[in-house]
């Protein structure tokens, strides 16, 4: 049975389109990926599908409830992680947790004993009675994550669930999520622009300009980048370049700092012979240096949107968030 | 009829949920509280001080003009915890608790509700605390006129909240923060006769002072509070409205104000 159905979803703010006409189904159990840069449509299409934003166009279905319709069912439903902190600093991670059960309809009895095992599967149940103030960032998110699972949500959506926080802090988050899916059995719909974390997922979509450009597997999505990855530092990248079409018909594109790539179908083999060509003939190009990789989320990105996955500018919202942290550091 | 209950037991839980929220933060913030009793008093203790000489012939010698600033000094910590508390909600509702309850099954029309319950029951408290001061200022309070003032300024905090989550509805940043604070916090309690009689002021104080909630706050306040202190004949003088108008007005204003902050903030974007 799908977790999630989505047909056609589209969100207009004004003139700015900023989902337009996504469709993606999401299976039970499944961990599944929102991958795009800044801005491209993923915390929109999350809010939409949370009952946060309304739909201009296109329907959704959350564990079988219309998300226009019976958004009450489709909150009670879910969980919900986001990107933003939205824990109460000034109480106990045992008093948050309360007032999320008061607010879901979470018995007084059955309360106790669910908090202390969602507290133990995120290993804070010693933390429990301390201001979440003396919390670090990642015990945050993990009190955040037993929060949105208290109800017994067949969903849990993640909004940027490690954004801002240390890469081992990230891994450990990432082993909290897999251990959850399998004792709760609970569907994980998360955003990212962690490329990398996207290897966790089951399946991923990519978005960008509020457009869906690919949905798969994170195996399959590698296969789309024609075979390995060659990375070339020459002394003249232009000509390089040039010489590779000429020679092997294939198209090179810059990378990071100054370097030429190149796919290549078996790359051990492909890079004796690019040597042969570039140090051939007149147009003489120097080559300093020759790597082979293969393929990655960020190669199968670039390739479909034509350019990496990037920071904005900071909006009015950043700003915000920023003065915020100063605010709370102050304190 | 059946669902009907079940979703109206809900609403009411999850505005007492935030409600319970307000008054759990208020009573573990000592300083807080220590922080925001410290303006008022600052405000009573050195402006009262510091105009009773000037201000003592005015009253015939027979009133002191602390006791006569500490009514307004009363509207002046339930208006600023009143407002604080509710637009608090537009950083709360991106960075906070509210976020979180903005996607419970509950109806934002009883979010609205719960947090102007629950900043009405700070801004009293904060009051209350306010409140115990008046015996040192020489104030005779019995214990029901006490009473009465504890629902004069519940009346008062409701009126002010509503306005407070009527600006905070649709505001998306804090931005406009310092804009609320300055045009319309300080006129407002400038404006309300906490610091001088509105007898005998300029005719376009008069009617802003006429258009502004807190003044019937005031008075009322100022009538309940110092009939046993000060001379009848004086009270009389400073008195606008009958103390039911007063009321009546505060209570229009807070319809006012509560209808369009819940409808508002009950909108989806």
């Amino acid at each position: 049975m799908a977790s999630i159905v989505v047909e056609g979803l589209s969100r207009r703010f004004g003139e700015f389109t900023a989902v337009d006409s996504i469709s993606f189904d999401v299976s039970e159990g499944e961990i599944f990926g929102f991958l795009g840069p800044n801005g491209a449509g993923k915390t929109t299409t999350i809010n939409m599908l949370c009952t946060l934003l309304r739909p201009t166009a296109g329907r959704a279905w959350v564990n079988g409830f219309d998300v226009a319709s019976e958004p009450a069912k489709v909150r009670q439903s879910i969980g919900l992680i986001f990107q933003d902190p939205s824990l109460d600093e000034q109480l106990t991670g045992l008093e948050n947790l309360r007032f999320h059960a008061m607010l879901y309809g979470v018995a007084a009895k059955a309360f106790v004993s669910r908090a202390q095992e969602m507290l133990a599967i995120v290993d804070l149940a010693d933390k429990a009675r301390a201001l979440v103030r003396t919390y670090s960032g990642g015990m945050k998110r993990r009190l955040e994550i037993a929060r949105g699972l208290l109800h017994h949500p067949k969903v849990l959506f993640l909004d940027e669930p490690t954004l801002g926080l240390d890469p081992q802090t990230r891994r450990h988050i990432w082993d909290y999520l897999h251990k959850l899916r399998q004792e709760e059995g609970v569907t994980l719909f998360m955003t990212s622009h962690y490329i990398d974390e996207a290897e966790n997922c089951d399946r991923i979509a990519i978005i960008d300009h509020g457009r869906l450009v690919a949905a798969d597997t994170p195996e399959k999505l590698k296969g789309l980048v024609g075979g390995d990855v060659v990375t070339v530092r020459t002394s003249d990248n232009r000509l390089a370049a040039e010489m590779l079409r000429r020679a092997h018909g294939v198209e090179a594109r810059s990378g990071p700092e100054e370097t030429l790539i190149v796919e290549a179908e078996a790359g051990e083999t492909f890079i004796p012979r690019m040597m042969a060509s570039l140090t051939a003939g007149d147009g003489r190009v120097e080559v300093a240096s020759v790597s082979l990789r293969r393929p990655t989320l960020e190669d199968v990105f670039i390739k479909l949107t034509g350019r990496a996955i990037r920071e904005e500018e900071a909006d009015s919202k950043d700003r915000m968030r920023m003065r915020g942290r100063m605010w709370r550091r102050r304190r | 009829m059946k669902q009907r209950i079940a979703s109206l037991t809900r609403n009411l839980k999850g505005a007492f949920t935030i409600w319970s929220r307000d008054v759990l933060r208020f009573s573990r913030d000592r300083s807080r509280i220590l922080g925001s009793l410290g303006q008022p008093l600052l405000f009573l203790f050195v402006f009262g001080s510091g105009l009773s000489p000037a201000m003592a012939p005015l009253g015939g010698g027979r009133v002191n003009f602390v006791q006569f600033m500490f009514p307004g000094i009363l509207a002046m910590a339930v208006l600023f915890t009143s407002i604080f508390s509710a637009v608090s909600i537009v950083w709360d509702r991106e960075f906070g608790f509210l976020k979180e309850v903005m996607v419970a099954p509950v109806s934002r029309a009883a979010v609205a509700l719960g947090k102007v319950a629950g900043g009405s029951t700070v801004a009293v408290l904060q009051g209350m605390l306010v409140l115990l001061f008046a015996p040192l200022l020489g104030i005779k309070l019995t214990w029901d006129q006490a009473l009465i003032l504890v629902g004069l300024m519940l009346l008062l905090a409701v009126v002010m909240t509503s306005l407070g989550v009527l600006i905070a509805a649709r505001q998306r940043t804090m931005e406009g923060f310092h804009v609320i604070m300055n045009f319309i916090m300080l006129p407002m309690f400038f404006l309300s006769g906490a610091f001088f009689p509105l007898r005998s002021v300029p005719l376009w104080m008069e009617w802003l002072a006429k258009a502004n909630p807190v003044t019937y706050g005031v008075d009322p306040l100022r009538q309940v509070a110092l009939s046993e202190s000060v001379p009848a004949t004086f009270l009389d003088m400073l008195r606008l409205h009958p103390i039911a108008t007063d009321v009546a007005v505060m209570a229009a204003f807070g319809l006012a104000f509560l209808v369009p902050a819940v409808w508002l903030f009950g909108r989806q974007g």
